[in-house]
């Protein structure tokens, strides 16, 4: 156990100083890095995720771990130096490759599903490069070379050198994207069309795949083969919660990412024993969570709070109409008035609602002004009849409308618009209200199409 | 006139897995006609219409689009796929998706410009949706998502269309709405080949029909294929489709 006051020792203030005002040029350069890295990895992700071949790059990734122990241990045959970063992640390239296409070859030439394939290829793969790293760990030099950092992510063994791999990968992924985001983004959304167009379907998915290949093995150092997946799912994830919209989504995605690789990369930086592809998934995590809650477009709160207010403006209606033709039956001009007054429990019979969401609706209105309590009856204000007149009117146009164009209305019926005429044209409006005409002369209010039941105790008396 | 015709098959057969889908599949198509593909479920339409464009390798046969290959002849071929072969929760818009049909024409590499966003609006007008087009796809209606791949479709500015069951699950303003379509194509000389599956109203519809069942039970115009003997032999002794077929039969001498 470490105690907290040996924790805080590790962090050297000087460090803190020194990391976050990115003095050193090393810091400066993995942190820029690992940033790009974290934006490219987030809007490849996006596509991949809409592709929904998301997991790939899980497989993917552990797939290069093999390749990693393996260029290590014949890298001196060839008279290359095993520790050299672009000897690593040839290897790394190569067997990801080869991962590849073992779970395309698993899906085409047997009946199984993908599923299996990816299970399959990312355990003996990964499987196979544990063994090669306990290997390459018995060599002399094996050691040193630190292949382990490969697995769970280390920035602090990025040396500048290395940063300028990942910052050509990174701009290298960008720039593909860029130049094919139209073509990618229908490829995503509709192979079948895009391959009617003559678009090379399997082409197009091949350079996705591709760059989901290149990002993984420049993110290998930062990020680590175990995490990878995160930075290549969670960021499109999240950005989902804030927009519709595919090139938002990349870019809210891309920011996601690389935000999160930035924060991460300097926690590792300034406390040297956390792995940074941890503090990365743990960063991006957060971002996750606050996109689950509070994003704009889908997150959970607003979600909650539509829901809420789409049942609270029912219940508006439902309460100012029960009241409205409450007192239009008892009325003696069979008009509803200001000033006749109806029980709630006649407002209660009207519709089967839960006493608490009747009264908690009756209370909003009292505090609008629509209605006057008194016990427990209840009336319309001159404000609230007019505001009850035109609901009333509304629906019951709309129900007129359904009756009498049952054959075109589904398409046009839209009761939680503001104001019907904002569905309908004027003349349909005309047209409809003409149609109920004979029936309601010398009324604003047509009269309802269907009975109104009323039992027949429930109504109070006018004062 | 032979290398006029919009879609000419020949031996057509398709397998999955060694199991033939189609066999020997063999009819041409006039021009101006519009064309109802019937069968039962099974009988390889879709898988048919996708050899025709080359979506699905062929066994062997041979089809003829403008009396090219297909692939020559691609930009005048447009194509409704079916509606739920696609993800609704995509984040784009309506116009977003009738814009994808003008891709081609755009060309590789290169950004959607203003004007192909205006004729992406004429025809998201054309087909009824003039006010939805910023609207996401997941919050239009099942009619209205047909007709969004409908307006993608008229954006190809096509000779030949293949539509994938257009009127499967709409409602009637998109029924009407597509059916006005077919028929302003039809006067424009232009050619649609329609997988049907509502009996009663091929004879309203469609001029030309192919009884499909595996193999092509009959082709031909409608009024002289389109036969109760020609249907028992489409769908066998499926008595309800034969109760709607008679009904849709008699309906038609009535007229």
């Amino acid at each position: 156990m470490i105690a907290a006051g040996q924790l805080i020792a590790l962090i050297d203030f000087s460090t803190w100083v020194r990391v976050l005002t990115l003095a050193d040029y090393n810091t400066r350069l993995v942190v820029l890095a690992t940033t790009l890295l974290g934006l490219s990895a987030g809007i490849v992700g996006s596509f991949t995720l809409l592709r929904k071949r998301a997991l790939l790059g899980d497989a993917l990734s552990h797939a290069t771990l093999p390749g990693i122990g393996l260029a290590f241990l014949i890298a001196p045959i060839f008279a290359l130096n095993g520790k050299s970063l672009p000897v690593l992640l040839a290897g790394a390239a190569i067997s990801g490759s080869v991962g590849m296409l073992s779970i395309l070859m698993i899906r085409n030439l047997t009946k199984l599903k993908e599923d299996a394939a990816l299970g399959i290829v990312l355990s003996v793969f990964f499987g196979g490069g544990l063994a090669l790293l306990g290997i390459a760990q018995q060599t002399p030099e094996g050691h040193a070379a630190g292949l382990e950092s490969f697995i769970y992510g280390k920035t602090a063994s990025i040396i500048s050198q290395d940063a300028w791999w990942i910052f050509g990968a990174g701009a290298a992924s960008l720039t593909v994207l860029v130049l094919l985001y139209k073509e990618m983004k229908l490829l995503c959304f509709d192979d079948g069309f895009a391959a009617s167009q003559g678009y090379p379907a399997v082409g197009l998915d091949f350079v996705l795949m591709a760059l989901v290949v290149l990002v993984t093995i420049v993110g290998l150092q930062a990020v680590g083969l175990v995490l990878m997946i995160a930075l290549l799912v969670i960021p499109a994830a999240a950005a989902r919660f804030w927009t519709a919209q595919l090139l938002r989504m990349t870019l809210v995605a891309g920011l996601i990412g690389g935000v999160s690789c930035m924060i991460g990369s300097l926690i590792s930086a300034i406390v040297p024993r956390l792995p940074s592809g941890a503090m990365i998934v743990l960063t991006s995590a957060v971002f996750f969570l606050a996109s689950m809650l509070f994003g704009v477009q889908r997150g959970v709160v607003i979600q909650w709070w539509r829901r809420r207010s789409t049942r609270r403006r029912i219940d508006r209606r439902h309460v100012l109409r029960g009241v409205y033709e409450l007192a239009e039956s008892v009325s003696p001009a069979g008009e509803a008035e200001s000033g006749i007054w109806v029980t709630t429990t006649a407002l209660m019979q009207k519709r089967s609602w839960s006493t608490g969401r009747m009264i908690a609706g009756i209370k909003r209105l009292q505090d609008e002004g629509c209605l006057r309590v008194r016990q427990q009856d209840v009336t319309l204000t001159a404000v609230g009849l007019i505001e009850a007149r035109r609901l009333t009117r509304e629906h019951r146009l709309w129900e007129l409308y359904l009756i009498a164009h049952a054959d075109v209305a589904t398409e046009r019926v839209d009761r939680d618009a503001e104001r019907i005429e904002d569905c309908l044209e004027p003349v349909m409006i005309e047209e409809l209200e003409l149609l109920l005409e004979h029936s309601t002369i010398g009324s604003r209010v047509p009269t309802s199409p269907h009975e109104i039941e009323i039992a027949p105790s429930s109504t109070g008396g006018q004062t | 006139m032979d290398n006029e015709l919009p879609l000419s098959i020949e031996d057509l057969t398709v397998a999955y897995h060694r199991k033939p889908v189609i066999w020997d599949i063999a009819f041409d198509v006039k021009p101006g006609s519009l064309v109802g593909v019937v069968g039962p479920n099974g009988a390889g339409k879709s898988t048919l219409m996708k050899a025709c464009m080359g979506l699905i390798p062929v066994a062997s046969g041979r089809v003829r689009v403008f009396g090219q290959p297909y692939h020559v002849n691609r930009h005048r071929v447009g194509y409704v796929p079916q509606r739920e072969s696609v993800d609704w929760d995509f984040p784009v818009s309506a116009l977003d998706v009738v814009t994808m049909g003008l891709y081609r024409e755009i060309g590789w590499f290169r950004p959607v410009r203003k004007k192909h966003i205006q004729i992406a609006r004429d025809a998201m007008e054309q087909v009824g949706l003039g006010d939805l087009e910023n609207r996401q796809i997941s919050q239009l209606s099942g009619g209205q998502q047909q007709r969004t791949f409908l307006a993608r479709a008229l954006v190809q500015d096509a000779d030949l269309y293949f539509m994938d069951e257009p009127f499967a699950a709409v409602d009637a303003a998109t029924e009407k709405a597509i059916v006005e379509i077919l028929r302003g194509m039809k006067r424009e000389g232009k050619t649609a080949i329609v997988i049907h599956h509502d009996l009663q109203t091929v004879h309203e519809y469609f001029d030309h029909v192919v009884l499909l069942n595996m193999r092509v039970v009959a082709h031909g115009a409608t009024a002289d294929v389109f036969t109760n003997e020609n249907l028992q032999k489409t769908y066998g002794g499926r008595l309800t489709l034969l109760d709607q077929a008679t009904e849709a039969m008699r309906r038609s001498q009535n007229r």
